[in-house]
């Protein structure tokens, strides 16, 4: 006769759960939100991990980010003490069966209409950011972004300027600060991604899509940027940067960087991965003006 | 059959509704179809399921106060051992590989394949093993 | 009086009785090949998916190992490529999947409802095969020419064309998808059938347990989407051999149709994976916390919302596309959250003034509760445009999902611990257990949390170098430990099936569970009942066992009706 094994629950604790207990957990619930309130209204808001970044929409995705982060907190906080305490109070301490509740109406029909209510927020918040970011402002300077296996080519129309890198040479796009800047964004091949992570911002660039929006810069400064969609073997290395200066500068820029045409920059940016058509300083110009 | 003609029906009227709000808003072909090619595959058995509930006799299943008695006697045909599911699974295993690696696969491929249906619809009809 | 009745008779021509089929049936290997038996199918499913979760593990250190430093020559760029997609389409199409509807959905939900076996026992087995095969062929493609597929899990066109990616490789990818697909779509078909038709006198549709319930949502989710996959694939190898434009831009092809495809699949797809292992811990938990499931019609209508809503959302998966419809999908996906969160509540509530008692099932149960709360959070964060745009294809969205899919290895580990007993007769040792659910927890954590701030700081993901970032070799590290705690929780596993191997006989019911599936023998005999109880809620060995405790003041069933409350059960 073969012995059955059973698993033994945990040994007994000689006391219960108090009914104070039960009391004090709906008091905390109830202080817990104002008081939280009032902590954040003295003092800054945490970054949550993010940014401000350096455009206008990073600014207002870095606060949409913040919001949301309070959110999750309140709600997270909430329902992890809620299962921690399941997990403490009512641990086994008897054999006895408790109550064998199985439904409570209202209370289900109020974590039902908050998370909704909660959500509508969230949805409402988000529009306002989103409508901002895809807005069609007045813009006064234009860049194509031209993705490609494995590089970026930013030509300038109008302009005559045509900047292009491979992986590692790292082209660089300079626009003028505080200027509605429209990007016209292209692929020649695969789908790959413009991600500039100081303006909280990535778009694919998609292959017979043109995909546009706009950008204004607040902050000048050099920003680094990278390909986020899986495009082959160099995906890693398909890195940019941004180099934002003032609108000065910019002008300056332009006119000592007049290139010849794209295909005289394309040349010499495959033929060998050493020197690089990128200029760094302005007046270092390429062919005739 | 009433509870589940109601789950795959309201399904179904959820995806419907949810087509056409897209559909109008989005203008965007692939997601308009799919998701009114979902309803009508909810429509399909939750409708059938619909109008014979409403005609065929109670069972003992959807009787709440059924006693297992009720539902004494034959339950179903449930196949003992058979050959042919491996048959027809290593069949279009060859197929696939034909996919890759050649059309001369199809010829197991098929041939397992054909061989398989015939030899199960025989066994389901024979009753097959118990 | 409880009264219990000899199981349901299976026609047959002729009379077979059991024990002259045991004589001269086939033994050994051929009845293996030959069953129809769900519980073995089942079993097949449980141990061939187990096997992809560790070759799915093994890939997954391998990249942990090369992203250790930011300039790593571990492995080259191109073999990179091929242990992120193959670790992430390992991990999603051969093993979660077929884990979660073909494994212990298998075995437990004819049990659970009282049939004698699925309603069609060859495609049961055909699913099988299809599976087993679909998996050799994926996975073939490390041993062509070229090497396996390299495009990332979800193949995006056109990079996983025939120009940019030639190679039997891509297109083994494709076959196994297409074999493991139609076994889905068999499963799913098998499912529907067998809860709508083969259930047991007495259980009513509002009386199956909750894991029948999630079962039932996802067959019929495998119906609506894996079709839409299934037919992607044939026109992506139409395109990569037969010479169509379907998603190449020369041609007049559009690119961007095979996201919508393939996520029209994908996101029901993640819930396919999902709900099952919220079945599985909805079962635990009411068990081990000796009360019933915590407002029953509110998981079912939660479960059925999940269910619905998952086919809206899809393109939030392709936000940065710049071609959809934004707001739609954000409302869409934000209200996802809502019936998830009813779910969160519930389980919560069902532990709520219970004796709530920790064996590793239920361990696992609620560590599934706190990394699931996390991936949740995440993942509505996700589901604003403007934040996705910052932090999509970014290690961000890796920590999400990984959070989520960790939860629900904890609930499968949750599910193999509570019903391995059932299916098998034994018992895991519960101290190995304990071990393995304190790793397989922390360790999770280890290797996630640091993930969130790495796609925060601009971490992209799928690269296997990062030289101009050296700032992010630290939690790079980080992570790599919390994978390795990981791995040790699978050896865990491992040690403790052969540790325990045949040593702890379990009895009926060694948990005092509550649903159908308790009241039979362990492992249940062929055709799973000799005795069946009668049936009136949805915990008919509960009410069976302790028939003073059916109803409660503040809950009192639609379907129920109390019963004498002093019969003694009938041993």
């Amino acid at each position: 006769m073969s012995k059955v094994f059973h698993v033994e629950p945990p040994a007994l604790s000689p006391q219960g759960v108090s009914d104070r207990s039960r009391r004090w957990r709906r008091v905390r619930r109830i202080v817990a939100l104002p008081v939280a309130a009032l902590a954040l209204a003295g003092c800054t808001v945490p970054t949550f991990g993010a940014a401000p970044g350096a455009t206008t929409s990073s600014r207002s995705t870095y606060h949409l980010w913040q919001g949301f982060s309070i959110g999750a907190v309140i709600v997270g906080g909430l329902t992890l003490v809620l299962i921690l305490w399941a997990v403490f109070a009512y641990r086994r301490k008897s054999d006895r069966i408790p109550k064998q509740s199985q439904y409570h109406i209202p209370l289900e029909m109020t974590y039902t209409i908050i998370p909704i209510l909660i959500v509508l927020g969230l949805f409402a918040a988000t529009m306002v950011v989103e409508n901002k970011e895809v807005a069609n402002p007045k813009t006064t300077v234009t860049i194509n972004v031209n993705a490609f296996q494995w590089g970026w080519k930013f030509t300038y129309p109008g302009q005559n300027v045509v900047v292009v890198g491979q992986t590692t040479q790292d082209p660089i796009m300079v626009m003028p600060v505080d200027t509605n800047v429209h990007i016209n964004l292209t692929s020649s091949d695969v789908i790959h991604g413009f991600y500039v992570h100081a303006f909280n911002f990535s778009r694919y660039a998609l292959p017979g899509v043109l995909n546009q929006f706009t950008l204004r810069a607040v902050n000048t400064g050099t920003y680094d940027g990278q390909c986020t969609q899986l495009c082959g073997l160099y995906h890693s290395l398909m890195v940019f940067r941004v180099k934002v200066v003032s609108q000065s500068q910019y002008t300056a820029w332009l006119t000592g960087n007049a290139n010849v045409s794209a295909a005289l920059a394309a040349q010499a940016a495959t033929k060998q991965q050493t020197s690089s058509i990128v200029p760094t300083k302005p007046a270092k110009s390429e062919g005739n003006n | 059959m009433r509870t589940e003609a109601k789950v795959l029906l309201s399904l179904g009227v959820f995806f419907g509704a949810m087509s056409v709000v897209y559909w109008n808003w989005g203008h965007e072909n692939a997601g308009g179809v799919m998701m009114f090619a979902g309803m009508l595959l909810c429509f399909l058995p939750g409708g059938y399921y619909y109008w014979w509930s409403r005609r065929m006799r109670a069972r003992p299943e959807d009787d709440p106060n059924a006693t297992q008695a009720q539902g004494a006697g034959v339950v179903g045909a449930f196949p003992g051992t058979s050959i042919w599911p491996f048959t027809l699974g290593m069949g279009a295993f060859f197929v696939v590989l034909a996919l890759v690696f050649g059309i001369w696969f199809l010829v197991p491929g098929l041939g397992l394949v054909v061989w398989a249906l015939f030899g199960g619809t025989a066994e389901g009809r024979r009753g097959g093993t118990q | 009086m409880t009264d219990v009745l000899d199981p349901p008779v299976v026609a047959a021509h002729g009379d077979h009785d059991d024990e002259h089929e045991e004589h001269h049936g086939p033994t050994g290997i051929l009845k293996w090949m030959t069953t129809t038996d769900h519980k073995v199918i089942g079993m097949s499913y449980t141990v061939t998916a187990v096997i992809m979760m560790v070759i799915g593990g093994a890939l997954a250190e391998i990249i942990r190992a090369q992203l250790t430093t930011p300039n790593n020559s571990l492995v080259s760029f191109a073999q990179f490529n091929e242990l992120f997609t193959m670790h992430g389409s390992v991990m999603i199409y051969l093993f979660v999947g077929p884990f979660a509807f073909g494994a212990l959905a298998n075995i437990i939900v004819p049990i659970q409802i009282g049939a004698p076996d699925m309603a069609f026992p060859r495609l049961n087995a055909l699913s099988y095969w299809l599976y087993l095969t679909g998996s050799i062929t994926m996975l073939s493609g490390f041993f062509v020419a070229g090497g396996a597929a390299n495009f990332g899990w979800v193949a995006y066109a056109p990079l996983s064309n025939s120009i940019n990616t030639p190679g039997a490789g891509a297109d083994l990818w494709i076959g196994g998808l297409l074999l493991t697909g139609f076994s889905a779509i068999f499963t799913g078909v098998n499912l529907c059938a067998t809860i709508f038709y083969l259930r047991a006198p007495g259980m009513t549709m509002f009386r199956m347990p909750i894991f029948t319930w999630n079962l039932l949502v996802t067959a019929i989710l495998i119906l609506l989407a894996f079709p839409v996959l299934t037919a992607g694939l044939i026109m992506l190898y139409c395109d990569r051999h037969f010479g169509t434009h379907i998603f190449t831009v020369p041609g007049g092809g559009v690119p961007v149709l095979w996201q919508h495809i393939f996520w029209f699949w994908g996101h029901p797809e993640v819930y396919i994976l999902a709900l099952p292992f919220f079945g599985m811990v909805t079962e635990i938990i009411a068990v081990f916390s000796r009360k019933p499931v915590f407002g029953y019609k509110g998981m079912v209508f939660a479960t059925l919302s999940i269910g619905a809503l998952s086919l809206g959302v899809w393109a939030h998966h392709m936000f940065t596309t710049g071609v959809v419809l934004l707001p739609f999908f954000s409302i869409m996906s934000l209200l996802i959250a809502v019936p998830t969160g009813i779910k969160m509540f519930n389980w919560i509530g069902t532990m709520w003034r219970g004796e709530v008692w920790f064996s590793t099932a239920m361990l696992m149960a609620v560590g599934f509760l706190i990394t699931f709360l996390i991936g949740g959070l995440t993942g509505i964060y996700l589901a604003s445009p403007p934040l996705d745009f910052f932090t999509h294809d970014t290690y961000f969205v890796v920590a999400h999902f990984h959070s989520i899919v960790m939860a629900l290895v904890m609930g499968a580990m949750g599910g193999l611990y509570y019903w391995g007993p059932k299916i098998t007769g034994y018992l895991l040792n519960e101290t190995i257990g304990k071990i393995q659910f304190w790793f397989l927890f922390i360790g999770t954590q280890v290797f996630t949390l640091p993930m969130y701030l790495l796609g925060l700081r601009g971490m992209p993901r799928r690269i296997p170098v990062y030289p101009l970032h050296p700032s992010w070799q630290f939690l790079n590290q980080l992570s790599t430990v919390g994978a390795v705690l990981v791995g040790v929780s699978t050896v865990a596993f491992m040690v403790n099936i052969v540790y325990s191997w045949k040593k702890y006989p379990a009895g009926d019911n060694p948990w005092d569970g509550h649903t159908l599936e308790w009241f039979t023998t362990s492992p249940p005999p062929h055709h799973n009942f000799y005795r069946l109880p009668q049936i009136r809620s949805e915990r008919p060995t509960w009410d069976y066992n302790h028939p003073g405790h059916t109803a409660a003041e503040h809950g009192h069933h639609a379907d129920h009706h109390p019963e004498h409350h002093d019969e003694v059960p009938v041993v």
